[in-house]
């Protein structure tokens, strides 16, 4: 059972009361169809009400939702076959960024993507999705894996950011993620990314130039967390509602402000509610986009590339 | 003397922790350390210095060899050939995307307290005759941060070195991607990089020089993509803020933590220059590259 916000309460609360109801109903031969009827109704609307008019804070709150599809389920439930490649070739394998290599459609694909626990134990194992330079290196070996055998890349981006730890800084967090943009810019493959939750900053970059971006419905994406940017903005990491709604890190900002190339709809109420759901309409896109990539020769793929990271900004000339 | 001094810690590095190391002490994430008067003191040792002896020393402390801040036009001063300079892109300069909450007021402030447009400055001179493009990073510009006023200067930089090929020497000072812009000073070093990409592809040497502090955004970009890294004494250089990370791991970290030192021990940085030889070393680097090579020896 997926966790439940604070928001939805009213909604569950709602939806007990009908149920209890009909289970009156039968249990003491009575008829009160026409009062579930009404019920019923009224909880559609109040559905309808609550996920039609979401805050920036309440996006981020669905976005960190645990009964999410991870990039595993994703990876699951995408391809027809699949095999998990591990580690950088120089230090460990970090299982906060999960990679391989499979077939979507009777086609070879690398995916890569950052990879959250589902529970406390998991999470600890994955350090909940947030990447050591080894994580970077590893997705970075897979992308040129991929350049050599002429794949594409699937990258899935879910991470509150890269890890802030002495051990990362010393194995030099900066140089990896730096490095990934570098090699992104350059990959000679079709590559597409998919923000499915959390796009925290430098470590969502790190897997996220590509040529093209789709950010789930409730995703977000940004240059700091809102929490974050809350106590440095206000001291007050309790403001972080008002940061969420400053910064622009929805969806729907990300597609206007031109970052994200196509908002992908979700289940309502969120990809947790019905996860089966979420990973077939991921699995359409990516079908869709890399049909349409494939027809583009490389070279004209990596100048389109170019043009639109060299475009990103908003400055005058005075 | 200084030279020997470095070669010493190289020596000692090597022995571990418990050998004492030659400190350079770091300075304070703060703007007062920049000279302007008569008579300065230094922040590590006290030391009171001339500001004639000051500028002498390329604004390092004679006693202890802490490295003040300097602005950008002082930086570039130092380090072209007189007179050589050539400013461009002079006029780009933020605006508010976002229409973020008094952001429009902070650019102004810092406008008038540095004297500048944005908080890089950029163009092209000469270093002992060679041409060079070059920008700089100012650290009392909103912390040196980058929106997208630095993003842009600095990609046409990159683009101008990598058509003219010339060499391009980058001296990073940043807290990072300027907040106030959101995800698009984020994007910013997605565009660096496939600038970046571009100049590495047609084989133009990128230089970066990390000075203090360069964090964030900025580090974990176009500072940690040079050709060749070299740091200031003392600088500190990292992807995460101490404070952060000591938050997250819950312990105390060691004071020479992230500096210059600690990266070059690290393998992070490929050299640690004292001010004083920076130019000479920046020299050194760019006559190498612009040497004809041997299939061209007649």
């Amino acid at each position: 059972m997926p966790s439940e916000l604070e928001f939805e309460k009213p909604l569950s609360e709602l939806k007990n009361k009908i149920q209890e109801l009909k289970g009156f109903m039968e249990k003491n031969g009575l008829d009160l169809s026409g009062e579930v009827r009404r019920l019923e109704e009224h909880l559609d609307e109040l559905t309808e009400e609550t996920y039609n008019h979401l805050s920036a804070w309440q996006r981020v709150q669905i976005a960190r939702q645990p009964g999410r599809p991870t990039t595993l389920d994703y990876i699951k439930g995408v391809c027809t076959e699949f095999i998990e490649l591990h580690g950088d070739r120089n230090f460990r394998d970090d299982p906060s960024i999960v990679g391989g290599v499979g077939l979507i459609d009777g086609k070879p694909v690398t995916i890569i993507g950052h990879q959250k626990g589902r529970d406390t134990k998991e999470n600890i194992h994955r350090n909940f999705g947030m990447a050591h330079p080894e994580g970077y290196r590893k997705a970075l070996r897979l992308m040129k894996q991929a350049e050599k055998f002429g794949r594409p890349v699937v990258m899935f981006i879910d991470t509150a950011g890269a890890y802030p730890g002495m051990s990362a800084e010393e194995r030099g967090q900066s140089e990896a993620i730096a490095r990934n943009l570098l090699e992104m810019a350059g990959l000679r493959v079709p590559t597409i990314s998919f923000v499915t939750g959390e796009g925290g900053s430098g470590g969502a970059l790190g897997l996220g130039i590509t040529d093209r971006v789709y950010v789930l419905q409730y995703a977000w994406y940004s240059v700091i967390a809102p929490e974050s940017a809350a106590a440095i903005l206000w001291k007050d990491s309790t403001q972080a509602s008002r940061a969420a709604e400053v910064m622009r890190i929805t969806g729907p900002d990300l597609v206007e402000l031109g970052i994200a190339d196509e908002l992908i709809p979700e289940p309502k109420g969120g990809a947790q509610k019905d996860p089966a759901a979420m990973v077939a309409t991921v699995r359409e896109k990516i079908i869709e986009s890399l049909r349409e990539l494939a027809k583009k020769p490389i070279d004209e793929l990596l100048t389109e590339r170019y043009d639109k990271y060299r475009d990103m900004g908003e400055y005058v000339e005075r | 003397m200084l030279r020997d001094l470095f070669n010493k810690r190289r020596h000692y590095a090597t022995l571990g922790k418990t050998v004492e190391r030659e400190k350079v002490p770091t300075p304070d994430p703060v703007e007062k350390d920049i000279p302007k008067g008569l008579v300065e003191k230094c922040d590590a040792c006290g030391n009171l210095i001339m500001g004639k002896e000051l500028q002498k020393h390329a604004y390092t402390c004679p006693e202890c060899n802490f490295h003040f801040r300097v602005d950008a036009y002082t930086r570039i001063a130092l380090t072209l050939d007189e007179g050589s300079f050539v400013e461009l892109n002079g006029d780009v300069t933020s605006t508010n995307p976002l229409g973020f909450p008094d952001y429009e007021s902070k650019l102004e402030k810092a406008q008038k307290s540095t004297g500048l447009t944005e908080g890089a400055v950029t163009g092209e001179g000469t270093i002992d005759g060679v041409p060079v493009a070059i920008a700089v990073m100012d650290p009392r510009f909103i912390m040196g941060s980058m929106g997208s006023a630095v993003g842009e200067k600095l990609t046409r930089i990159m683009e101008r070195a990598t058509e003219v090929r010339e060499p391009l020497i980058l001296f990073t000072a940043s807290g990072g991607a300027r907040m106030q812009e959101g995800i698009l000073s984020l994007m910013q070093m997605a565009k660096t990089s496939v600038a970046l990409r571009r100049m590495h592809d047609e084989q133009v040497l990128f230089v970066t020089v990390i000075t203090h502090p360069t964090t964030g955004g900025v580090s974990a970009s176009f500072a940690s993509l040079g050709d060749i890294i070299f740091a200031e004494p003392g600088a500190m250089f990292g992807f995460a803020g101490k404070r952060v990370i000591e938050q997250t791991i819950r312990q105390k970290l060691p004071d020479d933590f992230q500096t210059a030192e600690f990266n070059l021990k690290h393998g992070m940085v490929d050299k640690v220059v004292h001010r004083k030889q920076l130019r000479d070393a920046l020299g050194v680097l760019v006559r190498i590259h612009s040497a004809r090579g041997w299939a061209d020896a007649e």
